[in-house]
């Protein structure tokens, strides 16, 4: 291929100048002529029958002009079609604090907000179920009738490879548990939609979602309103995270009382209602169990999650099977079982955050991986090189790998941080920790079943020389819409700035699936790749007429098309498009991305964790410990990330140091923890994000392999990079104090704890973290034991069926 | 969006005004209540802290006055007894200050301290001084509080839920700048509609997360005073979550007063650890007359390590916060030995 | 509650509204002037998304009150380019170098802290043409930024300090 002549530059980004001078429109900045404001009455309940829900009072109160409760939206909804168990506003039955109960839409969110306590609400308590032990037990309540056993919301066994023959040719085992906090996406924008329903009986709503597809089918659903006459309008996001990807109350409420009014209503969050509303990191309990020979090779992996779902599914079926699937992908495992539950709590649902499902167990895995190099002696770094799974190879559970560059991430950061010249030689309270990770490039399969494209896109020319790509792609900061026109630009041979792109729009544009799983770049860059391509062929054949020379001569870029050979010969691209318009008539064309067949395995559950690519990076931490207090200060983050190609470098880096910080922030003290059924933190003030005076110094470094299938080579950057800095930080810490920490977050109070220091003494530890399933509860050993003993069972009759 | 609930507001241009409009919107004379929401006037200064508390209807006054408006409401100067640094002077104001910096170290360094830098900008130090106590069951929205059932700051009838048995709210002191002003020796003078009077800082507050300070809601703080520093040192050293926007978990200040190498006069102030700011006599008595050497050290720290008795509260935890205090006094000792 | 007149000098432009008094500035400038540049994240104090300038002072207008503001100048990332813009003579609105910057240097992913972060940058540079690496992070610790990690922040007050000294 040609030179490139925008891809791979710095340029800025085509949607800054919206930013920077204040007139991008996020949700809440729109208002509509006769707009009402809206508000959602919540639970105080963590879990109860509702016995009583009167609006009439608050109904009177001047300024009120209608409210609706959840028996007018009866419909069952849920991201994943297959275990919908929401409805949008609770009927009967509320599950956790903070859980939508009724919606009030008014004059002035004043107004909204005292006719609040006009709602009278009455509710008759049932015990709720607060952790994941209590969830496993079936002597008590049920939170969802659904669940076959217990608590249970879903279930998992996998096995690959010959587990016992691995462990029994292993010549060193290690057994450990982790306990994984759970932890909320904080974006600093809270969600806000304002839903129109006009006079022709058609709906609109604009809403910070990151899903605007699966988001329309929802409401077609809830509403009972064709999908046609419905328009989802993604506005630009002010953080997402993967919190806004799940269809939210606010959004079905204020389409509804925009139908009911006939007025557009306005649903924006405050700040607590956010860590109600959550999506965050599932809190997981893990136990890894590996064998490895004398040289460090892997022979058998056993990983065992229990996962704290709360209250709904949301994406919990993808959660649960994601602790488990991308294990295998960083190092050659040749045995692998994997155990997974997920349980149903009366907190506010989990979902997927930035590294969705994986982030827990690759926390677990570096952290043993440390302590296997420990055991073993061996230098981290050098020890995961040596067992690297190899580029364009298949893992034990069928994944299908194509390009890899771990091993280059983990040399570009041995060269750059001299981990191995440093670690194990700092003073006492410093330390060095590394660790590596992997995410997918976008989710082989989509939410429902169809066998459509996941992502499609059009592009337009006009005979002003303009291009506007049209896709369905959600812009949450990440850069999509600034990939979308350095794709189309890239083809046609223009610059970013000349495109214009129309996203996140069910009506204008064709359908992306979202802005999850890092499939955007992957996905819509390849559609658009495949769209703009066609019209470049156009062009190129009407220059190479209009030229007399051969095609294979013309390369187009910087706004013409040129003759390689001679830079003097060239059509503008204007006077092309001109050309080829003549030629083919109006000049538009469509493109798409499905991923490839058979990059996955054929077993049930295997539909989690195939991806036309993987990412690959990994991290160096460095940590100082405050002996005295406790207090752990993280002062240089370094990774490296393997992206495939990085179409706009400084993106890339963004990416790179965004997730550096997010994971910094996980395992440093960000924890989304409840006190009887009320969440303990639900501010800025109190959920500890972190401040640029916390923030370590960061530092990127980008790797390319060029991917084959990825646009142009490109891969994803912006959820892996955060899984690695986690482990790095808890071996960092470890090199510093000699204490693991097997559990998450690391604060003054637990370092204390460990050297001996707290204030009631206490003997010095080694470790932190939990000692088992239950905490001594003898009640969920039992159900552990249960558990494992159906699947045994389960297991013994599939082998002889 | 979260709101303010609806109230008037006037802009008095004196504090004498000011104190006539108190009484005027039913501020009784000498009145000591702090908790109940349904106080029906106050003041305001930045609002940093009192907005926050009203958009979480811990309080709902109808009526506002601001102290904004007030002449010579701000400002530092020096005068016969020391330094005088009017209520209405901005925390920004107060850490850049050069004579409060080089002299009253611990001060510029509280100052600069609390929260972040827009909030420095118009937070004031007789807000500071008058800052609400905090508590993790108390600075909750409304809701959150409802959901609980509410705790004996904002409604009489109902337990504290820290320690359901205790008699008093246990909610925490959470101003940097007063341990500072503590162990600078300060006093306040307070002004009503029946005259002013001046009170050593030391005297204003007291140990119950209610009735904080002993400022009755008809009076105003109009300046806060600071004794010559002829041959004193100090520093203030704070534990908090993050590098800025969060209260501290123990705020510690030491200011010695040493004549060759023997110490003449020693404060240690502690914040954040119990409802009132407080002096460590202790402490104070375990360094005077000695060198700052390390036994004497030692002897303040225990003291401290003693007097901090913090609940479970706050962030942090309560061991994690007894032993920094401890380590505190220890750093900031040698800090001034050195 | 009934609402009063106020005027406010908002971005060079002198606006006379009607605002309940309980309305903070925040709130009157994005939706009683329609300047929604402001952003707001927690309406607490807690984030810093909703700095402005009051007469070159970064502070938050989630908890002023318009009349506390009185007649100083407030300025928003609305008037941060160059105010005097449309005049005859004068070239189109020239954007503030802090906007450039954070441009170039992909100082703004999601944007959404963005107006707050140059308001408190501006707040920096206008007193300290030569601000350290500790001087940015103490400007904006008041700002959270969820995106970044800061870093290219950083580097693109660095970058439009040297511009505005003409390097
Ligand atoms: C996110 C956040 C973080 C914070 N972090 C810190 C921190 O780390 N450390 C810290 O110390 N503070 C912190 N604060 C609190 C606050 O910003 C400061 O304490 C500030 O100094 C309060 O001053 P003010 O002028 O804004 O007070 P206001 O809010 O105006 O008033 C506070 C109280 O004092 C009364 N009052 C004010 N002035 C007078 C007066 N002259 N006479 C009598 N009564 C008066 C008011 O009626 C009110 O009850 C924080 C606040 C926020 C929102
Ligand atoms: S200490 Fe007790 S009474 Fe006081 S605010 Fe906290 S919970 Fe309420
Ligand atoms: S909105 Fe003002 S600080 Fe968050
Ligand atoms: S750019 Fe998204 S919060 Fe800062």
């Amino acid at each position: 291929m040609a030179e490139l002549s925008v891809l791979g530059k710095r340029l800025p980004k085509v949607n800054s100048w919206a930013h920077l001078t204040g007139s991008a429109k996020y949700a809440d900045d729109l208002f509509l002529p006769r707009m009402l404001y809206g508000r959602l009455l919540r639970s105080t309940q963590a879990h109860a029958r509702i016995t009583k829900l009167d609006v009439s009072r608050a109904l009177a109160h001047p300024g009120v002009v209608a409210i609706v409760t959840g028996p007018d939206m009866p419909e069952t909804i849920g991201i994943m079609p297959s275990v919908q168990d929401e409805t949008a506003l609770a009927i009967d039955r509320v599950r956790y604090v903070g859980e939508p109960v009724a919606a009030i839409a008014a004059i002035d969110e004043d107004t909204a907000f005292e006719a609040m306590s006009l709602i009278d609400v009455e509710y008759d308590p049932l015990p709720p179920i607060l952790t994941i032990e209590d969830a496993l037990r079936e002597d008590l309540p049920k939170i969802h009738e659904k669940s076959r056993r217990a608590n249970i919301f879903k279930e998992v066994h996998l096995s690959f490879g010959d587990l016992d023959a691995g462990f029994a040719s292993a010549d060193h085992m290690r057994d450990d548990w982790f306990f994984f906090e759970g932890n909320t996406h904080a974006p600093i924008e809270s969600h806000s939609a304002v839903a129109s329903f006009e006079g022709d009986g058609k709906l609109t709503i604009w809403t910070c979602t990151q899903v605007p597809h699966y988001l329309h089918r929802e409401l077609e659903k809830a509403l009972g309103l064709p999908r046609a006459k419905i328009r989802v309008v993604a506005t630009p996001s002010g953080g997402g995270f993967g919190g806004k990807s799940d269809p939210f109350a606010h959004e079905f409420a204020a389409c509804l009382l925009s139908m009911r009014t006939k007025r557009p209503v306005k649903i924006t969050l405050d700040r607590e209602e956010v860590f109600y509303a959550h999506r965050g990191r599932h809190p997981v309990k893990m136990r890894i169990k590996t064998g490895v020979k004398q040289d460090g090779e892997i022979t058998a992996v056993h990983f065992q999650s229990w996962l704290d779902g709360g209250a709904y599914s949301s994406y919990g079926i993808a959660t649960t099977y994601y602790t488990g699937a991308l294990m295998t992908v960083t190092y050659r495992i040749p045995a692998y079982k994997f155990d997974g539950v997920r349980v149903y709590t009366n907190k506010p649902p989990c979902g997927p955050k930035r590294g969705h499902g994986t982030t827990q167990p690759r926390y677990a895995l570096e952290c043993q991986l440390d302590k296997i190099a420990v055991d073993l002696g061996f230098d981290a770094l050098e020890y995961r090189k040596r067992i690297l799974q190899p580029a364009n190879s298949r893992t034990v559970n069928e994944l299908r790998i194509t390009s890899m560059g771990l091993g280059q991430c983990l040399d570009e950061l041995g060269a750059k941080t001299k981990y191995s010249e440093r670690h194990g030689q700092l003073p006492r309270g410093k330390g060095v920790g590394i660790a590596g990770s992997a995410y997918i490039s976008g989710a082989g399969l989509p939410i429902y079943w169809n066998e459509m494209p996941h992502s499609g896109a059009t592009v337009k020319l006009d005979r002003g020389g303009g291009v506007t790509v049209y896709c369905g792609t959600a812009e949450i900061g990440q850069g999509s819409d600034n990939m979308l026109a350095s794709v189309a630009a890239e083809c046609l041979g223009v610059r970013p700035e000349d495109v214009h792109v129309v996203s996140g729009d069910t009506s204008l544009a064709p359908v992306d699936l979202g802005s999850y799983s890092s499939r955007v770049t992957f996905m819509a860059g390849n559609a658009v790749k495949d769209a703009a391509w066609k019209l470049r062929e156009w062009l190129l054949d009407a220059a190479s007429e209009r030229l007399a020379i051969p095609r294979e001569c013309l390369v187009p870029a910087d706004r013409r098309i040129t003759d390689l050979r001679d830079p003097e010969q060239f059509v503008t691209f204007d006077d092309a498009v001109v050309l080829a318009e003549a030629k083919h008539g109006t000049l538009s064309a469509a493109g798409s991305y499905r991923p490839p067949q058979g990059i996955g395995g054929g077993y049930k559950g295997a539909g989690v964790g195939p991806s036309p690519a993987y990412s690959f990076q990994a991290s160096v931490a460095e940590v100082s410990v405050d002996l005295e207090t406790g207090v752990v200060t993280v002062d240089r983050i370094t990774t490296a990330h393997d992206c495939g190609r990085a179409l706009s470098p400084a993106n890339v880096e963004g990416q790179i140091e965004g997730s550096a910080y997010m994971g910094y922030g996980e395992i440093m003290g960000e924890e989304q923890v409840f006190r009887g059924g009320l969440h303990k933190k639900p501010s800025l003030l109190d959920y500890k994000i972190p401040t640029s005076l916390d923030t370590p110094e960061l530092e990127a470094i980008i790797v390319e392999t060029i991917d084959k299938e990825g646009p142009f080579g490109a891969k994803e950057a912006g959820e892996g990079p955060l899984n690695s800095v986690i482990p790095a930080i808890a071996n960092a810490v470890y090199d510093a104090i000699g204490v693991r920490f097997d559990e998450t977050p690391i604060t003054a109070d637990k370092v204390l704890a460990a050297l001996g220091k707290r204030d009631n003494r206490g003997m010095p530890k080694d470790r932190i973290g939990p000692e088992g399933m239950g905490d001594g509860q003898e009640a969920a050993n039992a159900a552990l034991r249960r558990l494992s003993f159906t699947t045994e069972a389960r297991e013994k009759k599939k082998a002889n069926a | 969006m979260l709101r303010l609930p609806a109230f008037t507001m006037e802009r008095p241009g004196t504090y004498a005004e000011a104190a006539t409009l108190l009484r005027a919107h039913g501020a009784a004379r000498g009145d000591l209540t702090r908790g109940t929401p349904s106080l029906p006037v106050m003041l305001v200064a930045g609002g940093t802290d009192l907005f926050p508390n009203m958009k979480r209807r811990q309080f709902t006054p109808r009526v506002l006055i601001s102290l904004g408006g007030v002449a010579d409401a701000t400002g530092i100067a020096r005068d016969k007894s020391g330094l005088r640094i009017q209520a209405g002077t901005t925390l920004t104001t107060v850490a850049s200050d050069a004579q409060v910096r080089e002299r009253y170290t611990a001060l510029a360094e509280a100052a600069v301290l609390v929260s972040t830098p827009q909030l420095r900008n118009m937070g004031t130090i007789g807000g500071n001084i008058c800052l609400d106590t905090r508590c993790n069951w108390y600075d909750q929205s409304a809701f959150w509080r409802g959901a609980e059932g509410f705790c004996m700051k904002t409604h009489p009838e109902v337990v504290c839920r820290v320690a359901p048995s205790s008699p008093r709210c246990l909610a925490v002191a959470s101003a940097d700048t007063v341990p500072a002003l503590l162990a600078l020796g300060a006093s306040v003078a307070i002004q009503s509609a029946d005259g002013t009077r001046t009170v050593a800082l030391a005297d204003l507050h007291q140990e119950d997360g209610i009735a904080h300070t002993k400022i009755a809601r008809d009076e105003i703080v109009v300046s806060v005073t600071l004794p010559d520093a002829t041959g004193w040192r100090s520093t203030y050293l704070k534990q908090r979550d993050r590098g800025s926007f969060d209260f501290p978990i123990v705020g510690l200040a030491v200011a010695v007063k040493r004549d060759g190498a023997r110490v003449t006069d020693a404060r240690v102030a502690l914040t954040a650890v119990a409802s009132r700011p407080q002096l460590v006599a202790d402490a104070a008595k375990a360094l005077i007359g000695g060198s700052l050497d390390e036994a004497a050290i030692a002897a303040a720290a225990d003291a401290v390590h003693k007097a901090a008795r913090p609940m479970d509260n706050t962030s942090g935890t309560i061991s994690q916060r007894k032993r920094t205090a401890r380590v505190f006094a220890e750093r900031a000792l040698r800090a001034l030995a050195a | 509650m009934t609402k009063q007149l106020l005027t406010l000098n908002v971005n060079g432009e002198s606006r006379t509204v009607a605002a309940e008094p309980h309305h903070t500035l925040l709130e009157v400038l994005r939706e009683e002037l329609q300047l929604t540049g402001t952003k707001h994240g927690c309406e607490l104090g807690e984030c810093g998304a909703c700095t402005v300038l009051v007469d070159g002072v970064a502070v938050l207008s989630c908890l002023t009150l318009p009349m506390q503001v009185g007649d100083a100048i407030v300025t928003t990332v609305e008037g941060l380019a160059d105010a005097g813009a449309g005049a005859p003579g004068r070239e189109a609105r020239k954007l503030h170098p802090l906007q450039t910057a954070f441009a170039e240097e992909g100082a703004a992913q999601c944007g959404y802290c963005t107006p707050g972060m140059l308001m408190s940058a501006k707040a920096l540079l206008d007193g300290n043409p030569s601000p350290t690496r500790d001087d940015m992070a103490q400007a904006i610790s008041g700002n959270l930024c969820r995106c970044t990690g800061y870093t290219a922040i950083y580097e693109a007050i660095d970058s439009a300090a040297r511009m505005a000294r003409g390097g």
